[in-house]
C-alpha cells in the first residue's frame, strides 16, 4: 500500500508539473515547445502510474502488463509514423 | 464463497485481489490501444500540418483547459486517498472522498460542455456547421475534429467514471466495503487514473501545441 503522505505529496507535484507546462507553453521556445510539453505529459503520466495506480508496490506481473499495453501502442505508432513519413506525396523529397 | 468474500477459485484474499488488478490493466491495455489509435492519427496529420493545427489550437481556451487539468488531477488524489481510506478500513474518510472525486469529476464534465458551447457558438464544430473561414480552413477543420472525438470519447469515460464511483459511494456507505473486501474501490481507482492519464495527454496535444499567440 502506498502511504497517505506519498499520495498527497504526488499529488503536489502533479500540480506543479501541470503550472510548469502551462508556462512553458506562454513562452516561444520554438520548435522545443511541444517536446518539453509532451515530455512533462509523459512524467505527470508516469507518476499517476507509479504511486497512484500503486504499479510502484505491485507484483512484477501487474507492471508487465502495464509495460506491454505501451509497447504494443509504440509498434502502432512507430509503424505508422514510418509509413507516413516516408510518403513522397506528403513529403517531396 | 468462503468466508463470504473469497470466490471458490481462489486460494486466498490476495490471490483473489492480484487477479482483479490483472483483470482490470488487461481492460485497461485495450483502452490504450483504443485511445492510442486516435492518438496516433492524430500526431501523423498534426506532423503534416503543423502550422494549421497551430492556428487552430488558439481557438481552445488555454485556461479552461489548464483548469480541467488540475481538477482531474486533484481528483485523481482525492480517488487515491478514497482507495488508501477503504484498505485501512477507515469508511467514512474512503466515503469523503469518493464524493470529492465526484464533485470534482462533475466540475471537469461542465466546464468541458460550456467549451462545446462555446465552440457551438463560434461556428466550430465540424461540418454544415463550420463557419471558421480564416487561413487553413480545411485543416482547422480536421484538427476540431480530432478534438471533438477525443475529447468527446474522454468526457464519456468521465461519465461513466462518475457513475462507477457513485456506486463505490453508495457500497461504502452501506458497508459494503470493508478493509478485507475493498477490490471494487481499487478496480474503480484504476479506471479513474487512467482517465486521468488520458487527459494529461489530450491537454498539451490540443491546447499547448500552438505556443504562445
Amino acid at each position: 500500500m502506498i502511504s497517505r503522505r506519498v499520495v498527497i505529496l504526488n499529488g503536489i507535484v502533479l500540480l506543479i508539473l501541470l503550472a510548469a507546462t502551462a508556462a512553458f507553453a506562454r513562452v516561444d521556445l520554438g520548435v522545443w515547445n511541444t517536446p518539453i510539453a509532451m515530455a512533462i505529459a509523459v512524467a505527470k503520466a508516469v507518476l499517476v502510474i507509479l504511486f497512484f495506480m500503486e504499479v510502484k508496490v505491485s507484483p512484477k506481473l501487474i507492471w508487465l502488463t502495464a509495460a506491454m499495453g505501451f509497447f504494443w501502442l509504440a509498434i502502432l505508432a512507430l509503424g505508422v509514423w514510418t509509413d507516413v513519413m516516408t510518403r513522397v506525396a506528403i513529403f517531396p523529397r | 464463497m468462503r468466508d463470504g468474500v473469497v470466490a471458490h477459485q481462489f486460494d486466498d484474499l490476495e490471490q483473489q485481489n492480484e487477479a482483479d488488478r490483472l483483470g482490470m490493466w488487461v481492460f485497461l491495455i485495450t483502452e490504450v490501444l483504443f485511445f492510442g489509435g486516435m492518438f496516433t492519427a492524430y500526431i501523423e496529420y498534426r506532423t503534416i500540418h503543423p502550422q494549421a493545427f497551430s492556428i487552430a489550437s488558439h481557438h481552445l481556451d488555454y485556461w479552461m483547459g489548464t483548469i480541467n487539468t488540475a481538477l482531474l488531477l486533484v481528483s485523481s488524489m482525492t480517488m487515491a486517498l478514497a482507495v488508501h481510506g477503504a484498505q485501512r478500513g477507515k469508511r467514512w474518510i474512503s466515503a469523503l472522498f469518493l464524493f470529492c472525486t465526484i464533485v470534482l469529476g462533475l466540475g471537469f464534465l461542465g466546464v468541458k460542455f460550456w467549451e462545446y458551447a462555446k465552440h457551438i457558438n463560434e461556428g466550430l464544430v465540424p461540418g454544415r456547421g463550420f463557419k471558421y473561414m480564416g487561413p487553413y480552413a480545411r485543416e482547422v477543420e480536421l484538427f476540431m475534429s480530432f478534438y471533438f472525438l477525443m475529447t468527446g470519447m474522454h468526457a464519456l469515460h468521465m461519465t461513466i467514471g462518475v457513475c462507477v464511483v457513485t456506486v463505490m459511494l453508495l457500497l461504502t456507505l452501506a458497508g459494503k466495503i470493508t478493509r478485507v473486501y475493498h477490490s471494487p474501490i481499487v478496480i474503480a481507482g484504476l479506471y479513474w487514473h487512467f482517465v486521468d492519464i488520458v487527459w494529461i495527454f489530450l491537454y498539451p496535444c490540443f491546447y499547448l501545441i500552438g505556443g504562445p499567440k
